[in-house]
């Protein structure tokens, strides 16, 4: 028998190898220094994922291991997305190590950063099977550390909560893995957008076992974006774990969960997209979910009074905004789902950040707790309140250019041809449903602003809790006023999904 | 398929489908594990008749060796759970009993109405076992390697779970 090396090329896999050593080295760090020091392990995570971020900014483009890992410009953006989501949840989680966790603030970091390291594997893969291991290694890390404080039985809860839906999902999607492995007859993404086209040419009709798969695929993605209908865990979830892992669950995770449908909808699957494809037409069920997201997520917040539960169906409707751009399959299409990703990273962040922060010093979670919160801590106050009208997208914030490009990557496709101007109506729902965002995001500012009482919590950032903030305000409003660099970026992974601007 | 691997096919296919409706259905947990093991050792033998006999050795290690014996252990350190007796269904038992059926039902349908499938249902080619272990150690030597990474975290995580605290 002849072996074969593959090109190993691990030039480009640095970034992923020096996360996983420098995650080892903080929980060796933490045991070997007997626990003793409050902060250390945090502060060595966070110099770990700035060196990554060094070293990523100088692997170029390219591939390794054969056809396993794939360093292209998607694969980089979000590994920006998930460094970044890392660094801002480790930054909010010092009041938490201080206070709550003593016996393992060195494993509590090491998990998060192992699971950055799956979402980092998971986009670069271009592969099902290698996707569907990093998307395990995002997950597991996370069941555990949404039941971080074992002696919270709403922590217990979440992880019991989000370790039995993960499972199941992960069951789903890998179930749905093999119809497209036994219909294609591989598991390379990019052979299978050839073997499935050329199957569907001969055939005529490929038959609907491909729906079959396409349903069980979204589902199993749909868990981890929690897009409706598979979306009823995320608000005892978000609500239960300690809140950076939240913030990191909403952000991380569902990034990761993009790169996903993106790699297996948007280029494995892109010529089943059409309602010529019908039954296998994956655009409009795509469509009507997150029509649903929309819809559920922006109404059921109105009626939330704990910030965190709000904060998660304001995120289950942001996906739905997102999805927008997936089903738009144009040129756009793409790059505005990485802006938009990029823009509810600095924005979702940003708002958990304050939450944690004024949840250390109180320990309240509930919307009316903020009263007069203006008065006795201006500084928090405002950059809540920009964190929140940039999730509504109200100009001259991140969200708002972040939901006008998604918008009008629909809007484009929708005119170019009869048989998508439903994609108008998509449009439709989403500038409706903004609109009703808009409610209980201001009802918080409300309660910080124009309460005539006095907040009774005088709260003070530590040092790298405002650097959180400081870092998210700062995205904010540069994506905000000046996103043409990071649109030129993201416009490259469109033109290498095969989306060239005409 | 001849005659004999048929019949052996079937009898399995019985022995599965029975076994893993008293796993859902007994209300003393320590039968339902039995029962279970039963179930695991059955899709191995399918797994058998068609040549995939590293799985089934797979099968047989992690599922009926580890997994299974683990779940038994559990049951018997847990205090007086394995002679208790709990009922596995609640008020919603109909609409998920329905809800499975129709999942099932469409997903064969699917399967028996689709003819394009990449490889026939022929048997395996013999010595599969080399072939896997080329390929893990080769082309797929990236996510074999990650597996490792995934275990690693899976431990310390379930180490973090399990510890008892000292304040």
């Amino acid at each position: 028998m002849d072996f074969q090396l593959p090109d190993y090329n691990l030039r480009l896999m640095l970034p992923e190898i020096f996360l996983f050593l420098w995650a080892l080295v903080v929980i060796t760090f933490d045991v070997v220094t007997k626990r003793k020091s409050e902060s250390a392990a945090g502060y060595l995570s966070l110099l770990g994922l700035l060196i990554t971020g060094g070293i990523l900014s100088f692997t170029g483009y390219g591939r390794g291991f054969g056809t396993m890992f794939f360093s292209d410009p998607m694969a980089l953006f979000f590994k920006v997305i998930f460094l970044g989501s890392a660094f801002m949840a480790i930054g909010s989680s010092f009041g938490i190590t201080k206070q709550k966790i003593v016996n393992h603030r060195g494993e509590f970091f090491g998990l998060i950063l192992f699971s950055t390291v799956g979402m980092m594997f998971l986009a670069s893969s271009q592969e099902l099977l290698s996707l569907y291991i990093g998307l395990e290694l995002t997950t597991i890390p996370l069941f555990v550390l949404a039941g971080f404080f074992k002696d919270n039985k709403l922590s217990v809860e979440a992880a019991m909560k989000y370790f039995i839906i993960g499972a199941f999902s992960s069951a789903l999607l890998i179930y749905g893995i093999s119809f497209l492995y036994g219909l294609s007859g591989t598991t390379d993404i990019l052979q299978m957008k050839i073997n499935l086209a050329i199957t569907h040419l001969t055939f005529k009709n490929i038959g609907v076992t491909l729906l079959l798969s396409i349903i069980l695929v979204i589902a199993g993605i749909g868990f981890k974006l929690s897009l409706p209908p598979f979306h009823q865990w995320t608000p005892d979830v978000y609500e239960g774990s300690p809140t950076p892992i939240a913030a990191f669950l909403s952000v991380g995770s569902k990034a990761a969960g993009l790169v996903a449908f993106a790699k297996i909808f948007v280029n494995g699957l892109s010529a089943f997209y059409g309602p010529e494809m019908l039954p296998n037409d994956w655009g409009k069920l795509v469509a009507t979910l997150a029509v649903l997201a929309m819809i559920i997520g922006n109404t059921v917040a109105i009626r939330q009074t704990n910030i965190k539960r709000m904060l998660a169906y304001s995120s289950i409707a942001q996906v739905g905004y997102i999805m927008i751009g997936m089903v738009a399959m144009n040129e756009l299409g793409l790059s505005s789902v990485a802006f938009y990703a990029f823009a509810y990273m600095f924005a979702n962040m940003g708002a958990f950040a304050v939450v944690a922060i004024f949840e250390d010093k109180t320990g309240l979670t509930q919307i009316s707790s903020y009263a007069g919160l203006s008065k006795s801590s201006p500084l928090l106050a405002a950059s809540m309140a920009v964190f929140l009208l940039s999730l509504a997208g109200i100009p001259p914030l991140a969200g708002f250019m972040a939901k006008y490009y998604v918008f009008a990557a629909a809007i484009k496709t929708a005119g170019s041809s009869a048989s998508s101007s439903w994609l108008y109506w998509l449009v439709g729902v989403g500038m409706l449903t903004a609109v009703f965002s808009l409610y209980y995001y201001a009802n918080v500012i409300k309660e910080m602003y124009f309460s005539k009482e006095t907040s009774p919590y005088r709260v003070k950032f530590s040092a790298p809790a405002l650097m959180v903030v400081c870092l998210g305000l700062i995205g904010v409003f540069l994506l905000g006023l000046y996103p043409e660099p990071i649109m030129r970026f993201a416009s490259d992974i469109s033109a290498s999904f095969g989306f060239i601007p005409n | 398929m001849d005659a004999p691997v048929s019949l052996v096919f079937w009898i399995l296919s019985f022995i599965i489908i029975v076994s893993a409706f008293m796993v859902v259905s007994l209300k003393n947990i320590f039968h339902c594990a039995l029962f279970l093991i039963l179930c695991l050792f059955s899709v191995a033998g399918i797994y058998l008749l068609l040549n995939a006999e590293f799985l089934a050795a797979a099968q047989v290690l992690i599922y009926v060796g580890a997994v299974s014996i683990l779940m038994i252990f559990a049951i018997m350190l847990t205090s007086q759970l394995a002679s208790k007796r709990i009922s596995q269904t609640n008020e919603n038992k109909l609409v998920a009993f329905f809800v499975c059926l129709m999942f099932g039902l469409s997903t064969l349908v699917l399967i028996a109405n689709t003819h394009v499938w990449r490889y026939s249902a022929q048997a395996l080619p013999e010595a599969n076992v080399l072939t896997i272990g080329k390929y893990l150690m080769t082309d797929f030597m990236l996510p074999f390697e990650v597996v490792s990474v995934l275990l690693l975290a899976a431990m310390i995580g379930a180490i973090v779970l399990a510890r008892k605290e000292t304040s």
